[in-house]
Parts: C-alpha cells; sequence; structure tokens
C-alpha cells in the first residue's frame, strides 16, 4: 500500500483581522500551499474567517505536560497579583 | 521522576488523572487498553461519517429545489470533513489512515448500524437529519465530555455543525407535513422506517455491551448506552408528536413516575446483524466507497509527487 500520509500541519484561525489565531486542529498535506487549501476546506467552511495559519507539526517546540516542574514558581510572587494589595480603590478625603 | 514508575504507578496517575477530569493528550502515558478502546471507537466513529455519506448523497440529484440541494450538499460535505477531523484523532493514538481505510473497505472494521439502511423516499432526508442526526448530537455532545482530548475537541466541532443538520431535516419534515395527505403520509412513513434503527445507534442494552464498563471507567464515554437512548427519547417523542405524527410504538408513554418515556426495545439481534455486515445496504455501501476510493487513486497519486517533488526542492 502505498503510503499518502504527508506530514501533518497545525492550523490556526482567526475570526476577524486583529484577534488572535487560535489552534483549531490538523491537516496533512504535501507543502504549506495545499495545507492552506485543505485547512481552508476543513476549518472555514462554515465561521466567518479572515486569516488562516498553517505550521508544520514538526516545527512546534511544545513544553511537556508531565513537567510540572516547568511552571512552577521557585518563589511567592503573590505581590504581581493586584487582588493582593489593601489599599482601597476611592479615598475619603475628610477623613484624618 | 528518577527511578522509573511501574505499570500500577503510571496507571494509578493515569486513573487520578481522569477521575479528576483532566484531559489525555497524544504524548501522554496511558493504558494499553484505553489506546485499544479510543483507537476503535474514534475509528469507527469516523467510518460512520464517511458511510453516512450515502444514504442521503443519493438524493441529491433529486432535491427538489436548489436551496434544499445547496443545503443537502453541505450536509454531505460536513459529513466527509467529520470523517477527516475523526481520522486524524485516531491516528493521534498511533494507527495509520492507511491502516483504518483498509479495514473499511476490506469490511472488517465496524460502522453505524443506521447507514445501512435504504432511503426510499425524500422524507428520509428529513428523517436521517432529524432523528438520526439528533441521536448522534446526544452521544456526541457526551463525548464531548470526553477524557481523550483530541476526540473531545473534534467532538466540539462537529456538534457544532450537527445542529445545522438536525434544524434542516427538521424543516424539511414540517414541509412534508403541512402539504398534501401524501406527502404527510411520506413522513410518517420514514419515522416508521427508521424509529427502531436510530433507537439502536447509541448501542446495545449496558447488561450486552462489552465494551462499557472500561469506557466509563477512563471517561472515554460518560453516559451508558441506556443512558443516552433515553436522553435522545425523550427528546424527541415530544417533537414528532407536536407535528401531529407518530411514534411507531404503541408502548410508549410518558411515565409520571420516573419522569421518563417508556418505550419498547429494538431487536438487538437486527442490530447484532447490521453491525456485523449483515444489514440491507451493507455490501451497497461498501461497493460504493471502493469504487470512490479507486477512482480517487489519481488524487492520491498526484499529490503523492507533488509532495515528494516538495521535499526534494
Amino acid at each position: 500500500m502505498t503510503d499518502t500520509q504527508w506530514e501533518t500541519y497545525e492550523v490556526f484561525h482567526q475570526t476577524r483581522r486583529g484577534d488572535a489565531h487560535i489552534h483549531v486542529g490538523c491537516v496533512h498535506a504535501p507543502d504549506p500551499q495545499m495545507a492552506l487549501h485543505l485547512a481552508r476546506d476543513q476549518f472555514a467552511r462554515r465561521l466567518r474567517c479572515s486569516s488562516i495559519w498553517v505550521v508544520p507539526t514538526r516545527e512546534l517546540t511544545a513544553s511537556d505536560y508531565q513537567d510540572e516542574s516547568f511552571f512552577s514558581q521557585a518563589t511567592d510572587k503573590s505581590y504581581r497579583d493586584p487582588k493582593t494589595f489593601g489599599a482601597p480603590d476611592k479615598l475619603d478625603p475628610h477623613a484624618s | 521522576m528518577s527511578v522509573e514508575a511501574t505499570i500500577e504507578e503510571k496507571l494509578a496517575v493515569f486513573e487520578a488523572r481522569v477521575s479528576r477530569g483532566e484531559k489525555v493528550e497524544p504524548g501522554d502515558w496511558m493504558p494499553e487498553d484505553y489506546r485499544k478502546n479510543l483507537i476503535r471507537m474514534i475509528s469507527q466513529h469516523a467510518h460512520s461519517e464517511i458511510v453516512g455519506q450515502l444514504p442521503e448523497g443519493k438524493w441529491i440529484p433529486y432535491a427538489p429545489g436548489f436551496r434544499r440541494k445547496l443545503t443537502l450538499v453541505a450536509k454531505v460535505q460536513d459529513e466527509a470533513g467529520h470523517g477527516q477531523l475523526l481520522y486524524r484523532a485516531a491516528e493521534t493514538l498511533g494507527k495509520s489512515r492507511e491502516e483504518m481505510m483498509d479495514e473499511l473497505l476490506n469490511g472488517k472494521a465496524k460502522y453505524a448500524n443506521v447507514f445501512n439502511y435504504p432511503t426510499p423516499t425524500w422524507a428520509d432526508v428529513g428523517v436521517i437529519g432529524w432523528l438520526v442526526d439528533t441521536a448522534a448530537v446526544v452521544n456526541q455532545t457526551m463525548l464531548s465530555q470526553s477524557s481523550y482530548g483530541p476526540y473531545a475537541r473534534a467532538m466540539k466541532r462537529i456538534c457544532y455543525e450537527e445542529a445545522f443538520h438536525i434544524k434542516q431535516g427538521y424543516d424539511l419534515v414540517v414541509s412534508l407535513t403541512k402539504g398534501t395527505p401524501e406527502q404527510r403520509t411520506m413522513a410518517q412513513e420514514s419515522i416508521n422506517r427508521w424509529w427502531y434503527p436510530t433507537l439502536m445507534m447509541s448501542g446495545p442494552p449496558d447488561t450486552l455491551s462489552v465494551h462499557t464498563n472500561l469506557a466509563l471507567r477512563w471517561k472515554i464515554k460518560t453516559k451508558s448506552n441506556e443512558q443516552v437512548r433515553q436522553e435522545f427519547v425523550d427528546l424527541i417523542v415530544p417533537q414528532i408528536r407536536a407535528l401531529g405524527l407518530e411514534v411507531p410504538d404503541q408502548e410508549c408513554r410518558f411515565d409520571e413516575k420516573t419522569g421518563h418515556h417508556h418505550y419498547t426495545q429494538p431487536d438487538w439481534n437486527e442490530l447484532k446483524r447490521v453491525v456485523n455486515g449483515d444489514g440491507p445496504c451493507n455490501a451497497e455501501r461498501l461497493e460504493v466507497r471502493r469504487r470512490a476510493h479507486e477512482e480517487g487513486r489519481w488524487v492520491r497519486e498526484a499529490m503523492e509527487v507533488k509532495g515528494s517533488t516538495a521535499r526534494v526542492s
């Protein structure tokens, strides 16, 4: 049997200009142009779409789900969180 | 982890993750049976989408009017797209598309029973969209909660598109019920034909299902076949009756005590026969698929040449 499985391209879809491109899936294609056409047929069949990106899957470098320490923070970083500050939103100018 | 974990330890971590509601992704460790069950389910699901184009596709040239024709073409195109999404999800588990295609074409693979029944009238297009796709959406909404990430994500997209399939089918049946007595009869006869095959779609009763326990334990599925079927019956029976049509089951009634509709069980031997290749249209469906695969050979070859040139340059 001939192997017709070309490499995979990850597909990113943008609803309107200015929005973020969001990952929606994956297509097999022999080259990037073909990937773009297949991605359009598969993922822009109905939803509004202003742009599509295709990226060869092999070009992606991803963090490892198993390696939870990758995202753990060495020290307490709560001072970066606006909710951890106690100052009131409004001050009463007459209070002394 | 400095020391390699044992299978038991890995399984414990896996089950804890799944029971917390975490999604499993392709690169993660998973029990072999989890992988096997998913490959079986997703590839059968993909085959069902692909074969599912045929019963309705036959009506494209005869659709009454351009709007109905365009709608039907779009629906059948969606089914092809759903098949592609699902084959892709199954591939992430290590099975090649060639293998899956081969199993479908040589009759080894199973697919949904319901697509092996004939579609003798135009009303069948409406009833498939309305009844069969409602049953499919109940099942697929459940599957969009599946523990396997790629499957759950494909389901979300598919359910979104199926909403259109149901609506166009319902609209078609409504137009028949508002038409001549002959059209009304055509709608009723179609419901009579599809009722039991549609009930069978959710699978055998839980007592007869060999895969259910494992699938529930690992949240591949989140509801049993019986739960899914009951949900479908409770949803569709009031809709059928609201159109002045009949549910072809004298025993079908709402039970105040349980809050659900009681219904007659379909013939489970028939389901077994049809799924195992001996339904009214199994041979015809596979013949059409084989011919389509053969006729598409030049496209695959042309793309293969294009692919190898692209790789060289």
